[in-house]
């Protein structure tokens, strides 16, 4: 694949937004996953969600792609009230996001190109000839043209996830959604991860929306990055000031510091008493 | 694609045993062969008692299975069991004096009435009335008819 | 008291879910049409792939029932009735009713685990994300493959049962019951309409139930292993007392007299 020739960021059509979110709230199981959070995620750039584990960063992919409705807020995507579309409408808007999750979500009674073809098929009507070239080179897109006959348990983890983004772009979508896409990978597999996702997105002229708690990685390519913690957006910019941020909480977070605003101690009683009280 | 070929072949295959299995219960498991073929005529007979006769018992003649009780209905005007006998048509030569009785099969079997021909040159057409019949044989009359018979014998 | 009601009102809100889903499934039925090729290729999974059992099941129920019918009808030199016992016996009752429990431990418990599976590695909302609805696509193919196959394999327990390898082989060719008699016993005893179609539809009514508790509990089994094991072992449970129960009531309605 050729490079783009300019970088999407510095294009006027990244002050287009694409996901407006506002003052969004949710509750499950009895805590609030976001209590008033804002998001803005801009056309053509890689938005990153960062966050400690179970702030609800998987929730807010949900809450776009209308598997979930908020409790309270907004989500608009491309101009549309998701919470409120119809199914058809709904069904109709997730032809134009491609969403790859964690660990790949391939169906296992299919093969690679199977895999891939898969939304070709059940959307389009496009003769066999015609899936089979676009099926190939999604694959080779990701570089796993090779490996279109494999069934799914025969790939590796990055293997599979790579499978699982050529199928979220078959149909040429607009947007496209990564949950977690780096856990549990090997170094190699990781920076083929990274390299596709910044490739894909500017090749393409998608909209990226990566999900992810490895620091490292995410920085590295994510144009835009929001930090999410107990229900709210902690902070919000480039990647550049957020790793040079100066705020205790996101800082702790960056660092990989043990203890800070989140202590290393769950609450207790004092230690020399529990030592000496005996009991339970 | 042979792979899909095949198993559309097996499940066709299973499809075609299970519903040969569903005409071979119904046509041979039943009395099906019993109640087509042909059309029948309908001839009524009262009955003083009709025991435990029921409707689709066998009509026979000789022993020959000739038709079936249709219907069992009850005469108020004079207290009987006006029973409806479907005969099939191509046994049309019974004499309308002919005889029909309640038996029943075997010992504990299922009851069936039994024509006896008469002597009549005329025959039975449809909506023709049998004028003699007997009733059933019901076994606790005929118990309590022996005991009585002993009894008034044992007292001679 | 509070837990009681908890108890009674989560109980009802559960059979309210499972009847929508119903609905569901029933409103997706229609978009198969277009695509044949799904639903038999559950038939094979569900139906052809239960044939062994059935077949060898049948044949073994039909054997000891004409086993045990002769013992007790020869006391009474009623040994020719045997065909009618034995028709009678696996038409209306033992056919619909081992066939569904067999159909419920085999193939409902594979339905419940494959779909609850493919819950558990979010393959179903993986479908959803691609616009592709799983209800019609999973789900639906399977019920339906489930309806069709109960009534084929239960007409097919049925004559292994009575005629082939079961009830005519020990009554006739083992024990020497006369051949004519057990067929004309059977064939004036059994009518096509009370006793073949009566055990042919409760076939099917245990189908229905068998499916749908199948599919549902697959398909709101909880995404973790002990939750796909549970749902499967639910279902062969739920699925059984179901047959067992809608048993009695079609047995008092049609029967009953």
């Amino acid at each position: 694949m050729a490079q783009a020739g300019t970088p999407a960021r510095e294009s006027a059509a990244s002050d287009e937004v694409v996901v407006h979110i506002r003052d969004l709230c949710i509750r499950r199981g009895g805590h609030a996953i976001y209590d008033g959070a804002d998001f803005d995620i801009r056309r053509g750039l890689i938005t990153a969600i960062m966050g400690p584990s179970g702030s609800g960063k998987t929730t807010l992919l949900r809450l776009i792609g209308g598997q979930w409705r908020p409790d309270r807020g907004s989500v608009t995507v491309d101009g549309e009230d998701v919470p409120r579309l119809s199914q058809s409408r709904l069904y109709e808007l997730r032809k134009r996001m491609g969403m790859m999750f964690q660990g790949g979500a391939l169906l296992t009674d299919y093969s690679v190109f199977e895999n891939v073809a898969f939304p070709l098929r059940e959307h389009t009507r496009l003769p066999e000839s015609m899936i089979r070239d676009l099926v190939l080179m999604k694959l080779q897109a990701v570089g796993l043209r090779g490996a279109r006959a494999l069934m799914p348990e025969e790939l590796s983890g990055g293997m599979a996830r790579r499978v699982a983004m050529a199928r979220a772009i078959a149909l040429d979508p607009m947007m496209i959604m990564y949950d977690e896409p780096f856990t549990g990978q090997d170094p190699i597999s990781m920076g083929v991860l990274m390299r596709l996702i910044r490739r894909i997105n500017d090749a393409l002229g998608l909209t990226s929306i990566v999900v992810s708690h490895d620091v490292d990685e995410i920085l590295s390519i994510a144009d835009d990055v929001y930090i999410v913690s107990g229900g709210k957006v902690l902070d919000h910019g480039s990647a550049e000031r957020i790793r040079n941020t100066r705020s205790e909480r996101v800082r702790q977070f960056i660092d990989g510091a043990p203890d800070g605003p989140v202590p290393f101690h769950y609450p207790a009683a004092d230690y020399a008493q529990d030592l000496l009280g005996g009991g339970a | 694609m042979t792979q899909t070929r095949m198993l559309e072949t097996v499940v066709g295959l299973f499809i075609c045993l299970g519903v040969a299995a569903i005409f071979i219960l119904t046509l041979r498991v039943s009395n099906m062969g019993n109640l087509t073929g042909g059309s029948s005529y309908q001839v009524t007979a009262l009955f003083q008692d009709i025991g435990g006769l029921k409707v689709g018992a066998p009509v026979t003649m000789a022993g020959v299975q000739i038709g079936r009780v249709s219907n069992i209905g009850f005469d108020q005007s004079r207290f009987e069991a006006k029973v409806t006998i479907s005969i099939k048509s191509r046994y049309d030569q019974i004499p309308k004096d002919s005889n029909a009785s309640i038996f029943t099969q075997g010992l504990l079997g299922e009851q069936y009435v039994s024509l006896t021909p008469g002597g009549s040159e005329k025959v039975l057409k449809n909506g023709d009335k049998i004028a003699f019949t007997q009733s059933a044989l019901v076994l606790e009359k005929v118990i309590g008819q022996f005991l009585v018979n002993k009894a008034s014998s044992g007292g001679k | 008291m509070n837990t009681a009601w908890r108890v009674v009102l989560d109980f009802l809100a559960r059979v309210g879910r499972a009847q929508f889903f119903l609905l569901r499934v029933l409103a997706a039925l229609p978009s198969l049409a277009r695509r044949p090729g799904l639903v038999v290729q559950q038939i094979y999974s569900v139906g052809v792939l239960s044939l062994v059992i059935i077949v060898v099941s049948g044949s073994f129920v039909g054997m000891v029932l004409a086993l045990q019918g002769y013992n007790t009808l020869v006391r009474f030199g009623a040994e020719t009735s045997l065909g009618l016992v034995v028709g009678l016996t696996i038409v209306r009752e033992l056919g619909p009713v081992v066939t569904a429990l067999l159909f419920a431990g085999r193939a409902c418990s594979a339905m419940a685990a494959e779909i609850g599976l493919m819950r558990a590695t979010e393959q179903l909302a993986g479908m959803e994300m691609m616009a592709v609805d799983p209800v019609k696509r999973v789900i639906a193919p399977r019920f339906l493959a489930g309806v069709i196959s109960m009534p084929l394999l239960t007409a097919i327990f049925s004559v292994m049962a009575i005629g082939i390898a079961g009830g005519y082989f020990i009554g006739v060719i083992v024990l020497g019951v006369d051949p004519g008699a057990y067929w004309s016993q059977i064939q004036s005893g059994i009518s096509v309409w009370g006793d073949i179609f009566n055990g042919l539809f409760k076939s099917l009514v245990f189908g229905v139930a068998a499916s749908w508790i199948a599919v549902y509990q697959g398909y709101h089994a909880e995404p973790t292993s002990e939750g796909v094991s549970r749902a499967t072992t639910r279902t062969v449970v739920m699925a059984s007392l179901a047959v067992l129960g809608l048993d009695f009531i079609l047995t008092a309605l049609m029967f009953g007299g």
